[in-house]
């Protein structure tokens, strides 16, 4: 036994029904170190780690932690040996205060001595540099509010292993800095922690070590400071593969979309939208940059006319350069499409909005052409036609096209819903987040069908988040902050200083 | 002191795991013996009570099956439980939560019985039969799109608005049982009359026509919802409302004409309670198969076929506890939970066709040396 070893894994196997999921898995993990684990989707980094924080247990093999082999039997097991785990979905109670759902759980004398507890989350807080006020209700906390509830919860609880999976996915360049910071600072009080993630620029900036895994199966463990992101993919993918976006210069962009004056409120009657205007050209990706929560949704739904917009809104819709053009706003979904408007969209949320998980390949390609025809049945030749040639062509891996789309992998739920949107030959294309918590073999397939439809003339529009993809992909690039367009600028131009400043560019004067 | 006594514990003694696909031989096997364990336990309560549990389940079969008035008695309880399951299956599928069948088979077998008992000199016999499917339907209908207007509209709840709604149909019955209604020739007595001989349904092979219509259903709601834009519409808003309104379809509209359709089949069910069975209106006539027919539409997986099956065999299950009451003087609260514990096997049976236990298996402890 090394005493340096926080935890030893050994020869850990799991399956799931006829899915390997973990085969033979030995693995190490340092006190004072931070283990970055990666891995493309599906390559079972979560549920190894699942195995240690006592959510499954294993099929067979051995745990020691501290040198002492164990079993552990439930989430429970696991935080009295001092594991803990952070979730990339939170497992907050809404209603609460913080400091209540830190304790939530936990035996402790009879009575809730709030104060105490708050005092303790406060000490905790302090020590390592995090900044949350225990007694505020998690449903008035942003995204890193509650990821910083839940690291507390787990230190709270004694934890001095603590694994993350995926923390980064839903912060802002900034709050992920400042995680970044915090997680450092425990790792040189001697805590082991562990990262799980497919984002490589973080591995190098963050870990000590990176183990990478793929399809289950265990391929190395290297010192991050040896390794480059060229050499990390290359284990991850199990090939060499180009880091390089392609760009292919758009031919003849003529205006396709002529965004003028768009404004919207929500419900509560904040202003959402205020006064936005661009163009989006044919044969041209159009990127759209922006802190979460500038606008975006509301902007690709108003366009779509799922989100209503305010009465001096105007889009106008050319389908050639003959300049006769179709106004949109005020109009329904349905009736866009009754006008010819050949509009595709892949929205943020796939599978809540895009996609029915539920229902198979071939019934979520008849979302798109159910509607049809008069006839009063339903026409399925041809959405499992449709459906077997996505798969096909876009390589998807699914048992078949009888398959609910939820029992896919995130990247291959995707490309369902992207191969849909593009397969009915549309004038635009609308993509919200398209590559998030995809891994890079899928992001680059997806780049490359979005080119291919930039090369075929479609006005392409690319609602993103990583500026580097950003910056490398889009022709222009407008840039949302509170709602406002902060800039409008050529991706072969800009910088990421440039569109990071504009992202962040509030304006000075006041909405009345 | 936590490690050593985690240490020393065993792996779980049984773990739950999700299947990932179970062929449907194994489905029934599992199925199959939830019903014989049923049998099994029911049999145990039939010894306490002091029978013979063959004697029993024997007397359950042939007095539910054996003779024709034993099965014209079954039929008469299978006909409304399945038409009104088939009702509630689209409203399901589209999770509305519709409580209200109760109440859609009422204002059904009130209209009818307007019609039956007002209007049965005025019209000939196959004019007056078809006029009440008419009315029941569209009576059915309306109390369908009452809740169904509102939850389009303002989001209201569905399962609160329904059953409120069944209760305002009874009490309006009741009152006409006292008063408008009320038949001067049943002597201070407060009942609604017989209906007229032309306001009976006729009956084919001893039951009533009614047996015809809820087969036909059964074939048309399958086709319906497994074949028709609509029906397809129906399952794509029961699983997202947010998917259906970005792919353009008119939400408002597909749930309304939904449970339109829910209710009106409802009210047909109401017209074969009162012109094919009861021959009369009362506050009871809806007799609780609204809300045993959420049982069999659950258990039959909202599939009208395996409804069909599920009916017969509670119909079965039903009219036999009938006779067991009185062959052995059992009393109703004891047929009643012997039917519940048999439904409860049935129900619970589903969990191990969803998921698999595993159980620990006998594991080589290794002493790890401290070191």
């Amino acid at each position: 036994m090394d005493p340096l070893n926080a935890i030893e894994m050994r020869d850990i196997t799991k399956t799931f029904g006829q899915v390997l999921a973990s085969s033979h898995i030995s693995l190490d993990i340092r006190w004072g170190e931070i283990l970055a684990l990666l891995g493309e989707n599906g390559s079972g980094k979560t549920t190894l780690m699942n195995m240690l924080s006592g959510i499954y247990f294993p099929d067979s093999g051995h745990v020691h932690v501290s040198g002492k082999e164990v079993t552990i039997r439930s989430p429970k097991d696991a935080i009295a040996l001092g594991i803990g785990m952070v979730h990339q979905h939170f497992k907050l109670v809404d209603n609460m205060t913080a400091a209540e759902n830190i304790v939530l759980g936990l035996r402790g004398s009879w009575r809730l001595d709030l104060k105490k507890i708050s005092a303790k989350v406060r000490e905790i807080s302090e020590r390592y540099g995090f900044n949350i006020n225990p007694d505020r209700k998690i449903y008035d906390m942003s995204v890193s509010e509650k990821q910083t509830v839940e690291i507390v919860k787990v230190l709270y609880r004694g934890a001095n292993i603590l694994i993350l999976d995926e923390p980064t996915a839903v912060l802002t360049v900034q709050e992920t800095e400042k995680l970044f910071a915090v997680l450092r600072s425990m790792r040189d009080d001697g805590k082991s922690i562990v990262i799980i993630t497919h984002k490589l620029h973080e591995v190098l900036a963050l870990s000590d070590r990176v183990t990478v895994l793929r399809k289950g199966v265990y391929i190395d463990t290297v010192k991050t400071s040896g390794a480059t992101a060229q050499s990390l993919t290359e284990m991850m993918v199990g090939r060499a593969v180009s880091l390089n976006i392609d760009r292919p210069a758009p031919v003849k962009p003529t205006p396709r979309l002529v965004v003028k004056n768009v404004s919207c409120m929500d419900d509560e009657g904040v202003k959402i939208l205020d006064d936005v205007s661009f163009t989006a050209r044919s044969g041209e990706i159009l990127g759209i940059a922006g802190i979460s929560g500038s606008g975006q949704k509301e902007l690709l739904e108003g366009i779509a006319g799922l989100y209503p917009l305010a009465g001096a809104s105007s889009i106008q819709y050319f389908p050639d350069d003959s300049g006769q053009a179709t106004e949109l706003v005020g109009k329904r979904p349905r009736q866009i499409r009754d006008l010819g408007v050949a509009l595709s969209f892949v929205p943020e949320d796939r599978l809540g909005m895009g996609l029915v998980g539920s229902m198979d390949l071939s019934d979520n390609m008849l979302l798109r052409s159910y509607s049809e025809g008069r006839n009063f049945f339903t026409n399925r030749k041809a959405p499992k036609k449709l459906a077997e040639d996505v798969v096909e062509q876009l390589r998807i891996a699914t048992p078949g096209v009888s398959t609910p789309v939820s029992r896919l992998s995130g990247g291959n739920v995707q490309k369902v819903l992207v191969g849909r949107e593009i397969s009915v030959s549309p004038t635009v294309l609308m993509t919200a987040y398209a590559v998030r918590g995809l891994d890079i073999n899928t992001s680059y397939t997806i780049y490359g069908l979005l080119n291919e439809q930039k090369k075929a003339g479609v006005a392409v529009i690319y609602v993103g988040e990583d500026l580097d993809v950003l910056l490398e992909l889009c022709d222009r690039i407008v840039v949302l902050c509170g709602g406002r367009v902060s800039g409008i600028v050529e991706g072969r131009a800009t910088t990421k200083e440039e569109v990071g400043l504009l992202m962040t560019s509030l304006k000075k004067e006041e909405a009345p | 002191m936590n490690e050593t006594s985690i240490r020393d514990r065993k792996e779980p003694f049984a773990r739950i795991v999700k299947r990932d696909d179970i062929s449907r031989v194994k489905a029934w096997g599992i199925r199959l013996a939830a019903i014989l364990l049923s049998l099994l336990a029911g049999g145990l309560l039939i010894l306490a009570l002091g029978h013979n549990p063959f004697a029993v389940y024997r007397d359950m079969v042939t007095g539910s099956l054996a003779t024709k008035t034993a099965l014209i008695a079954t039929a008469k309880i299978a006909i409304p439980l399945l038409g009104a399951a088939i009702s509630i299956a689209p409203a399901f599928k589209m999770k509305f939560w519709n409580i209200g069948t109760e109440g859609q088979i009422m204002a059904g077998a009130l209209a009818a019985s307007y019609f039956a008992l007002f209007q049965h000199g005025n019209m000939s016999r196959p004019v007056l039969i078809l006029v009440m499917f008419a009315a029941s339907v569209v009576a059915g209908g309306i109390w369908g799109f009452i809740p169904a207007f509102f939850k389009a509209k303002w989001g209201t709840n569905e399962t609160l608005f329904t059953l409120m709604l069944n209760y305002i149909i009874i009490g309006i019955v009741k009152y006409l049982r006292m008063g408008p209604w009320k038949n001067p020739a049943s002597g201070g007595f407060p009942k609604i009359a017989m209906f007229d001989d032309a306001a009976r349904l006729p009956s084919v092979f001893g039951v009533n026509i009614g047996w015809i219509i809820v087969l036909a259903l059964a074939v048309l709601m399958f086709i319906y919802m497994r074949y028709s834009k609509q029906g397809y519409e129906i399952a794509v808003v029961g699983e997202s409302v947010r998917t259906s309104k970005y792919i353009g379809m008119n939400v408002p509209k597909v749930i309304i004409r939904t449970i339109v359709i829910s209710g009106a089949i409802a009210g047909l069910v109401g017209c074969l309670i009162v012109a094919g069975s009861a021959y009369t209106l009362s506050d009871t006539s809806s007799g609780g198969y609204g809300f045993t027919a959420i049982t069999v539409a659950w258990l039959g997986g909202l599939n009208p076929f395996a409804m069909i099956i599920i009916t017969v065999f509670l119909a079965v299950l039903t009219k036999g506890a009938n006779t067991i009451q009185t062959n052995f003087k059992i009393p109703a609260s004891a047929s009643d939970v012997l039917i519940g514990m048999i439904l409860f096997f049935m129900l619970g049976c589903e969990f191990f066709i969803k998921y698999r236990l595993i159980f620990r298996t006998r594991r080589r402890i290794e002493v790890v040396p401290n070191d």
